[in-house]
């Protein structure tokens, strides 16, 4: 661990794979940017790989004012090891106040290798940071301008604010979809630090033998129209109401865990905790009852609208639009309403 | 050759399960109505020593640091073909964070020889995935996380194929290794008759101790100790004591352990209380429906 150096920066890891950035940590860089901007503090953004230096310019426009730009042939594919060992010493030389990293299955997997290494605190799949103040209640002691590690625990039921005064840097992961894209500032002015990493063929102890990336099949969280089906849709034929209404909303069909295990439809569609989380204009829940593990997902949609048949379901409780009836009947009316709608405006 | 793997598995309240009946009037949750489970993805990581066990031959060894009540998850383990439980409990672990849990866990592990490390990726309590990358990092072991299946274990070498999010990966490590399952790897098996009418008498000296003490409520304190130390010899003999070890017996540093060794402390907790700030119920009608579509429109949600 490092001491409390209030004079740190803020760091991002940007993954990339490939050349290609995540596109998580590049969610959470305007959130940084905020906390560096309260803090008073620089934006320092991690880059590691081999030929990666393209990139940086990206990083830049997105907030960044310094990149610390680690390229060695050892780098070119991530692994745990090589990683923390470079991360590590980066940590120690330049001790940041703050260490961010995308929720992802490689910062999960990173993040707390480092943790450990640097006997540091570290707070998984935050879905908000803030700066605030600690006060400890035995001694009255206040400790400033802490970061706020924001997350839904126990299975979503509630929501933890974690800190860390004394065991720096403080860390933590950000969920996926949870804070929202920055738009590229091509005006926006930052350096370029180049490091070098003390790694060798020990800190490669994997074999990567073969290695399939594909692209999402849809991109829930750029979807401005979502219309979800639940367990209660019935049967993967019956899930079809929800790809009809969709297509006539111009939407992205999406599903609750229930409703993708019974194999209604793909993994990528799924909304929740264990899923995509969205915030889209409108969000249409057809036959969810609402388990607080989907609401985690989709409560921060703008408008809300619910059909089940059970008038206490959950998801009534957060719907703006409540329809208590059959889906069956009810969503081919909705169809029905929107034809009608869009051909007489 | 025949392998040893150690599993580490924690009980948990099973939060997947919350309904009215466990969320206290001001929105919290009564963890005490929680019914306390198996996490599900230790069960994964349970069966795949199993089935390395049953392929190859060797050793099962289950780990798990908790209250003294989670000894049943480890009963659970030995109805399922564990060779070995092993209870953690001290009043001294209470309070630590993933951290100071991975360093308590590594010196429990560092007491046992083995070649294979198996956790399940996340325990569904806190969901972080942290224990064991940070349990590998402590042991210096390779980690390989989110394993959806075991391809290869020849000699000292393994080959897994792991979940990377967007796809998939196949690996391969020298052993020792540190692994994380996840839920998809398998499906676990359940008791078999013969280990449970076996192990369903196995305690651990605390269970054992409270047995004779409410068995013998006169006894003096040098009778009962005699009791209990006879008790606990004749439950080892036939293989049935599961064991404990406390943090003394760990050497464990405490200023890494419980909250002292934990740098993340709790700020605040709230409970999640979501709701919509203006509702209106709409009639399943085709007027009702339409006057919905209408709003929605001049909102400019829909085109």
């Amino acid at each position: 661990m490092i001491d409390v150096n209030r004079e740190g920066e803020v760091w991002v890891f940007a993954e990339q794979h490939g050349g290609t950035l995540e596109e998580t940590p590049i969610e959470l860089m305007s959130k940084a940017r905020h906390l560096a901007e309260t803090l008073g503090a620089k934006l320092g953004v991690l880059l590691l790989g081999d030929g990666v230096k393209d990139l940086c310019q990206r990083l830049i426009q997105y907030g960044a004012d310094k990149v610390y730009l680690v390229e060695n042939p050892l780098l070119e594919t991530f692994q745990t090891n090589s990683y923390a060992k470079v991360i590590l010493d980066l940590i120690h030389k330049h001790k940041p106040q703050i260490v961010l990293y995308g929720a992802t299955v490689c910062g999960r997997d990173l993040a707390p290798r480092i943790a450990s290494a640097a006997k540091a605190g570290l707070t998984a799949d935050c879905t908000d940071l803030q700066i605030g103040d600690h006060e400890i209640a035995k001694t009255k002691k206040v400790h400033e301008n802490l970061l706020f590690q924001i997350r839904p625990a126990f299975g979503g039921n509630i929501i933890a604010t974690i800190i860390n005064y004394d065991r720096w840097p403080q860390m933590a992961t950000v969920r996926e979809g949870v804070m929202p894209m920055p738009e590229p500032n091509v005006n926006h002015h930052g350096v370029i630090v180049t490091e070098t990493a003390a790694i060798g063929q020990d800190d490669l102890p994997l074999e990567i033998l073969e290695e399939h990336r594909r692209a999402k099949k849809v991109d829930l969280k750029a979807a401005r129209l979502i219309v979800a089906g639940g367990a209660g849709v019935g049967s993967k034929e019956n899930f079809k109401l929800i790809w009809d209404l969709a297509n006539c909303l111009g939407a992205a069909p999406a599903a609750t865990r229930p409703a993708v295990d019974l194999g209604f439809i793909d993994h990528d569609h799924q909304v929740g905790q264990t899923g995509t989380t969205v915030r889209p204009s409108l969000y249409i829940a057809v036959g969810i009852s609402g388990a607080i593990q989907h609401q985690a997902g989709m409560a921060q949609s703008q408008k809300i609208v619910a059909i089940n048949n059970d008038p206490d379901a959950p998801i009534f409780s957060i719907a703006h639009y409540k329809i208590v009836g059959d889906l069956n009947e009810v969503v081919p009316r909705m169809i029905k309403a929107i034809k009608e709608k869009s051909i007489k405006d | 050759m025949a392998y040893h793997c150690v599993v580490l598995a924690k009980q948990v309240p099973d939060t997947q399960r919350i309904t009215g009946q466990v969320m206290n009037d001001d929105g919290t949750v009564n963890r005490a109505a929680l019914p306390a489970i198996f996490n599900p993805e230790d069960l994964n990581a349970l069966e795949l020593a199993l089935e390395i066990k049953d392929r190859f031959g060797g050793r099962v060894t289950v780990v798990t640091m908790g209250l003294p009540g989670a000894t049943r998850i480890l009963r659970e383990s030995l109805y399922r073909g564990a060779d070995e439980a092993i209870l953690v409990t001290d009043r001294r672990c209470a309070a630590s964070d993933t951290l100071a849990t991975s360093y308590i866990l590594s010196c429990a592990v560092k007491k046992l020889d083995y070649d294979l490390v198996l956790c399940g990726r996340q325990a569904i309590d806190g969901d972080t995935a942290q224990v064991g990358p940070q349990l590998a990092e402590k042991l210096d072991l390779p980690q390989i996380t989110y394993v959806e299946a075991l391809e290869a274990l020849e000699g000292k070498e393994i080959t897994a194929r792991r979940n990377i999010g967007n796809g998939w990966q196949r690996v391969k490590a020298k052993l020792p290794v540190l692994l994380t399952v996840v839920g998809d790897a398998n499906a676990p098996r359940v008791a078999a008759a013969k280990q449970l009418m076996k192990y369903k008498k196995a305690r651990t000296r605390l269970e054992a101790a409270d047995e004779i003490r409410a068995m013998n409520p006169d006894a003096v304190e040098a009778e009962m100790a005699e009791l209990i130390a006879t008790r606990c010899e004749a439950l080892e003999a036939k293989g049935l004591l599961i064991k404990h070890w406390d943090l003394d017996h760990l050497e464990a540093d405490l200023s890494w352990c419980g909250r002292n060794g934990s740098p993340t402390k709790v700020h605040r907790i709230q409970s999640v209380i979501l709701a919509a700030k203006e509702s209106k119920d709409v009639e399943p009608t085709d007027a009702g429906l339409a006057g919905m579509i209408h709003e929605l429109i001049q909102d400019k949600i829909i085109a």
